[in-house]
């Protein structure tokens, strides 16, 4: 076995246990399949509506993406100008914390007149709920730059842009990445949060959307929905890790541990 | 042209700044600590550095000599008195390199931020590195390195500024004896060969001995020169030397009548 896949391990013997104790409680318990499917029965869904399931995890995982790239973008800059202007900070911080605590279907409906029903709405959403762990770790990343090193690159005439460009950026590198790797972890439920409260056009809506509605007829698909939505989660978050090793190698982790 | 810039607006030297390539004149310097409490790091502090002079600063912890160093790179200026310097560069006691660089884009630092290409900067740079014992750690990451090495990249970048003066603040302090006996070494056969004036700030009397053509004793905090020793001894000096154990003497006298005082 490969030194990776034996990593894995520890992961997949533990989900096999719960999934075994899951089963054991249906089974011994005689849950109704409605309230709680056993995992044969997720396991035979995900199996027969692979198709569907598929398609929908198309587009909900292009939301999840694109919002976690716009999230990056709007997040780092934000972070940036936070770090630059005192004045900034004191405005803008406070609304930020604020914005995290926004119901989303408060300002679904306007999203919807103001894009209409198609992805658009979704990342507004997503980059919303993922913007602000991308924002706090990247502030502290460009507050955590050595003063010492900054004083070093005055004497060699840098200027301050120079000095942020040498120093400040590639400090805050792994904490924005850091943050990334937060912001995909609640991402995925903001997708889920995204479809179901603006409505999509068109035959495939996403998982979120496919979910919901699998709750009221169809519940060891809605399961099997999450299983995906579950391992695309962990997915991005374990990509994001190795994408921090390869932009970020100087921060190394004792044994190369990815986590 | 001249190339003295001055740091604070008084009036000007009465004699056309020549040969001197610092000049300090009655310096003071207050700061406040953490807690807000004001420390004079500096009262009174007078002394000049000549162009391609080396000038050792020895003092006990905490007496102002970073401070020193600090006004004549231009990063703080002086509350009292005046200081005049040639373009100066500072290299801080921790060496400071930049972890997301290699060792040659490290030491080329200052070209990078002059406006010269990445390749350009790490060529130059490496071209030097034989020089220093760092052939083959070009593109080394700092952690990669030895203290040693990580202290002659931090010396390279601050050569590789290209500034008349050097400031060296306790270059060789967190080093164990062996390398900075190495290193000393290294350093004084570099210094002939690239006559820069260098201000080295030590704490250690016989580095300052074996290194210095001057050296400056200051006293506990607030520092002011209590003592200046010239050093005429051709180099390369023996630590064992009859003249350096005698200047090594006076110096650390100067420092014990300066505590007991």
């Amino acid at each position: 076995m490969s030194r990776r896949a034996l990593r894995a391990l520890p992961a997949v013997v533990l989900a096999m246990l719960l999934a075994g104790g899951w089963e054991l409680y249906v089974d011994l318990a005689g849950v109704e399949p409605a309230l709680l499917p056993a995992p044969h029965d997720v396991a035979s869904s995900l199996w027969n509506s692979g198709d569907l399931l598929l398609r929908n995890f198309r587009v909900t995982a292009e939301e999840v993406l694109l919002g976690l790239a716009l999230a990056l973008v709007v997040g780092f800059a934000l972070a940036v100008a936070i770090h630059l202007s005192p004045l900034f900070r004191r405005a803008f911080y406070p609304l930020a914390v604020g914005s995290q605590a926004l119901p989303i279907p408060v300002i679904g409906v306007l999203l919807v007149f103001w894009w209409g029903f198609g992805i658009l709405p979704k990342l507004a959403v997503i980059a919303l709920i993922c913007f602000f762990p991308v924002v706090v770790t990247t502030v502290d990343g460009l507050a955590a730059v050595d003063p010492d090193q900054l004083k070093l690159l005055r004497t060699l005439d840098a200027s301050r842009w120079q000095a942020f460009r040498l120093a400040e950026l590639p400090a805050a590198l792994p904490a924005a990445l850091s943050g990334a790797r937060i912001a995909i972890a609640v991402g995925v439920i903001g997708a889920f949060i995204a479809e179901t409260t603006t409505p999509t056009s068109g035959p495939y809506p996403g998982l979120g959307r496919e979910i919901i509605t699998d709750v009221n007829f169809q519940m060891p698909r809605a399961y099997a929905g999450t299983v995906v939505l579950f391992g695309f989660a962990i997915a991005c978050f374990y990509a994001l890790s190795l994408a921090e090793r390869k932009l970020a190698p100087w921060t190394t982790r004792p044994r190369g541990e990815l986590h | 042209m001249s190339t003295q810039v001055k740091h604070r607006g008084q009036a000007p030297s009465p004699e056309p700044a020549t040969r001197d390539a610092v000049l300090a004149r009655a310096l003071t310097r207050t700061y406040r600590d953490a807690r807000g409490a004001a420390v004079q790091a500096l009262a009174d502090v007078s002394l000049r550095v000549g162009r391609g002079e080396v000038l050792a600063v020895v003092g006990p912890s905490g007496c102002g000599k970073t401070t020193l160093l600090e006004l004549i790179c231009g990063l703080q200026t002086p509350d009292g008195g005046t200081i005049t310097s040639a373009p100066a560069v500072l290299m801080p006691q921790r060496d400071l390199l930049l972890p997301w660089l290699s060792a040659a884009e490290n030491a080329a630092l200052a070209l990078r931020v002059a406006g010269h290409s990445r390749a350009e900067a790490r060529a130059r740079a490496s071209a030097l590195f034989a020089d220093l014992g760092l052939e083959g750690f070009e593109g080394a990451r700092p952690e990669e390195l030895s203290g040693g090495m990580r202290q002659r990249v931090a010396f390279l970048r601050t050569l590789l500024a290209g500034k008349p003066v050097l400031c060296l603040d306790e270059p060789f302090g967190a080093l164990d004896a062996i390398t900075r006996g190495e290193m000393q070494e290294w350093l004084s056969l570099t210094l002939t060969r690239e006559a820069r004036t260098v201000v080295l700030v030590t704490h250690d009397v016989e580095e300052a001995i074996m290194l210095a053509d001057r050296v400056a004793v200051l006293s506990p905090r607030p520092g002011r020169v209590i003592e200046e020793l010239e050093v005429n001894l051709p180099r390369p000096r023996a630590r064992t030397d009859g003249e350096v154990s005698s200047l090594r003497e006076r110096a650390l006298r100067a420092l014990g009548g300066a505590a007991r005082a």
